[in-house]
């Protein structure tokens, strides 16, 4: 095919994905860098591109220690009890010390904070949240990724990361292939940063047809954080923690600003509080050191994200739904009123379009809730993601291998989603990671470890004939049948997302089975991934539009096949209202107060899964 | 609510094709104008519809649960710093307006060139800090937190 291949040499730093993480990233790698080749590869357009390109009404990461508001730790023992205990918390640690610095650099870049007018500190939505006018905060931040990095190529979808063919397990650069022109783009650099997105859409959604765009997470987070990192053969952790949202129905709108600023809050559909009732049950499920009501009370200690979930879940079950969110009392007031809109126009618009097109003035009627497909991503209240190594300074030697956010590949960094363990971290968590693994990235370099690194002409040639399968495959086959959509030699991007989607909904805990499976459905599901595997070889692409859907696709499954693989091995229920093994309905803290860890060997595709200790923060004497 | 584009103000100038972070947004071969070419994949998250310089797009709610008959309309003004919403309700009782800053300053000149500023010293490479830091985390002449400082150790173990 008549594709150009161009070749971008002698980069020092590759920024594979431009959102908060990979702005963070190209923006502080210049500082430590500055003779250095900073370069993105963007799949989209920079000014709106990643989960933040519609915009943010509030950061959900701020310590606020400069009006004495919180500690790092606080933010760490939050992060650890709303995620059951796991997760990383020298990450968090580290991401909670720096973040707060991120965001003031925001306010004085132009972003608009709301500032409390009695005290001056920034508006509090809750604790970690405070709240802004954030419609361009992409483009903000992008423009300082700009002014940092040497070149940008928007509209590069990366589908592999190059390995060093005289070193193993070192990574080399990466390839894509431009989603405009269809042009080849190798990109050789002595460190990447993967700070691409998690995973939409694996999932089968609740709507259908033209609703399926209205996910929760943008439709464009394709996995690729996963898919590129997994590829590679790098470790991966906490792959089982997906996450689903209670969020407004259909529209997905976000909640967070409604319970905690407009001090809305549900109840069922006899108009009754249906929480407190399920308490009891759920206890004898998951201990009373996870959900202990009194202490929660006493010590502001949140009620985990999952276990309000269940009670949801539960008693929609049990025929009381729908739940509804209680907003006639708040929107009385009309800068309550007010807020409520600005909070969707400002990140989710549909669900304002939705409340016009069905009449729900939320002033006069309590609009309905429900809980969402499961997604994988890492900076919400879930932590997928790659095995990063931690700081020195704080962590200890089994999450420590030289280099900040540097993956179990050698010069392979993440940020963001990419970070495994490290839920909560969000804009401004994800920004300042980005920070972080970009700092280390340009130490990496400094200390000679990327010398001599080695990219053979064959490895791009078949990287190459890989990426364009998909138009090959159909240019062969199409002309086999008359038209439409149907050929017994290939499948459409569209028709294999569907078959995934069902696959991981059926096998994998979705919502048709009320997010429940165990051990017998999860290796027949493995089974038919396995299948699916050899049928994406056989994808066929109608044109680079097409090419480009099934690259993420392909992204997607190993996104999935991950899910299932670290599924399968956590024998508990470690987070129900995220997902129920229906053989192991009690969460077992005996054997696996752990972190899942794998490796999915790039050369056979075979898995190898281990448990990796879980070490906390605690005081300097206990 | 997926994107549709208006026959008689689109000129085809591309700018939805460019900003769409879903690749959906193209133009069409014949007509020479714009249109959404996968509905299923639209976030309607409104970046075309605010980057169409003729105010072409607009969204109909989607087919599968919202009725017809709403709108949300969008003005965006980079250079004066603000965004306007119009929200029509299907039944004509709601229609308001609203209005919010996108940005306190002007655009690209409150943000540094790194490369301009003094390089870090030796010192600041091998330490935790980041650009600014300690002195932008918390405005003051304070240090960064450690386990040190803050009187914590990381432990084996199962704590709550």
């Amino acid at each position: 095919m008549a594709y150009d291949t161009i070749i971008e040499d002698d980069i020092d730093i590759l920024v594979c994905g431009a959102g908060l993480g990979g702005t963070g990233a190209a923006w502080e790698a210049r500082y430590w860098g500055q003779d250095k080749k900073i370069v993105i590869a963007e799949k989209a357009n920079i000014d709106r591109s990643g989960a933040v390109a519609q915009g943010l009404y509030a950061i959900n990461c701020y310590m606020g220690t400069r009006f004495g508001e919180n500690n790092p730790e606080d933010h760490v023992r939050y992060a650890r009890i709303d995620l059951m205990g796991m997760v990383r918390e020298d990450l968090l640690f580290d991401m909670a010390r720096h973040v707060d610095s991120a965001v003031h650099q925001f306010e004085e870049w132009g972003l608009p904070l709301m500032r409390n007018p009695k005290t001056g500190a920034y508006q509090r939505e809750g604790r970690w949240q405070i709240m802004i006018h954030g419609e361009s905060y992409k483009p903000i931040v992008a423009e300082a990724a700009k002014k940092s990095a040497d070149k940008v190529f928007n509209r590069i979808c990366v589908t592999h990361l190059l390995m060093d063919e005289s070193k193993e397990n070192r990574v080399a650069g990466a390839v894509g292939f431009n989603v405009r022109t269809g042009n080849y783009h190798v990109f050789k650099s002595k460190t990447v940063i993967v700070a691409a997105g998690g995973a939409s859409n694996i999932y089968k959604p609740r709507s259908v047809g033209e609703g399926a765009g209205r996910v929760w997470y943008a439709p464009w987070s394709s996995g690729s954080a996963y898919g590129l990192l997994i590829q590679a053969g790098a470790k991966m952790t906490q792959m089982e923690n997906r996450i689903v949202l209670a969020r407004f129905k259909d529209g997905y709108g976000p909640v967070g600003a409604y319970f905690l600023h407009l001090k809305t809050y549900t109840q069922n559909g006899l108009g009754e509080e249906y929480e407190s009732k399920w308490w009891p049950q759920l206890q004898e499920m998951v201990g009373k050191e996870y959900l202990d009501i009194e202490a929660s009370h006493r010590t502001h200690r949140p009620i985990p994200t999952c276990l309000r979930n269940h009670a949801f879940i539960s008693e929609v079950n049990a025929g009381r739904g729908p739940i509804h969110m209680v907003t006639m009392e708040a929107f009385q007031d009309p800068h309550m009123e007010e807020i409520g809109w600005h909070n969707f126009l400002g990140m989710t618009v549909g669900q304002a379009v939705l409340w016009a097109a069905t009449d729900v003035d939320p002033k006069y009627e309590n609009p309905e809730l429900t809980t969402s497909e499961p997604y994988v991503m890492g900076s919400h209240a879930t932590g997928c993601g790659a095995w990063c190594s931690g700081p020195e300074d704080v962590s200890p030697p089994e999450y420590f291998w030289g280099y900040n956010r540097m993956t179990t590949v050698e010069g392979l960094f993440g940020a963001g989603d990419a970070v495994g363990g490290t839920p909560h971290a969000f804009s401004s968590g994800s920004f300042t990671e980005g920070r972080l693994a970009a700092k280390a990235a340009c130490r990496y370099i400094d200390d000679g470890k990327a010398q001599g690194i080695v990219v053979s002409q064959t490895q791009i040639e078949r990287r190459r004939q890989e990426i364009y399968r998909p138009l090959e495959h159909y240019r062969i086959y199409r002309n086999e049948i008359t038209a439409g959509t149907v050929n017994p030699n290939y499948i459409n991007p569209r028709q294999g997302l569907d078959r995934l989607q069902k696959l991981m909904d059926e096998y994998c805990g979705g919502v048709t089975v009320n997010y429940m499976t165990n051990e017998k459905l999860l290796h027949i599901g493995l089974k038919k991934l396995k299948i699916f595997e050899e049928d994406l070889e056989k994808l066929g692409a109608e044109d680079i539009h097409e090419l480009l859907r099934a690259w993420e696709l392909k992204h997607r499954h190993l996104t999935s096949e991950a899910v299932m693989q670290h599924t399968l091995f956590r024998k508990e229920t470690r987070w129900p209202g995220y997902y129920y093994r229906g053989d192991a309905m009690k969460l077992d803290d005996e054997n696996w107060h752990v972190l899942t860890v794998s490796r999915r060997d790039p050369k056979t595709g075979e898995y190898t899964m281990e448990k990796a200790p879980c070490y906390h923060l605690v005081g300097k004497d206990d | 609510m997926p994107t549709f584009v208006y026959m008689t103000r689109c000129d085809g100038c591309g700018h939805c094709v460019d900003i769409c972070p879903s690749d959906i947004m193209h133009i069409d071969k014949v007509t020479r104008r714009a249109y959404n070419i996968e509905p299923n994949m639209c976030w309607e998250c409104y970046s075309c519809v605010k980057a169409c310089p003729q105010h072409a797009i607009d969204v109909r709610g989607y087919a599968d649960f919202a009725p017809l008959g709403h709108s949300v309309r969008v003005k965006r003004d980079p250079e004066k710093g603000v965004i306007a919403w119009r929200i029509k309700f299907r039944n004509g009782r709601k229609d308001m307006d609203l209005l919010a800053p996108i940005t306190t300053k002007p655009w690209g000149v409150a943000i540094p060139q790194l490369r301009s500023v003094p390089a870090p010293s030796r010192e600041a490479r091998d330490s935790q800090l980041l650009y600014n830091e300690p002195k932008y985390i918390r405005m003051d002449e304070g240090g960064l937190h450690t386990l040190e400082s803050n009187g914590l150790k990381m432990k084996v173990g199962i704590y709550y």
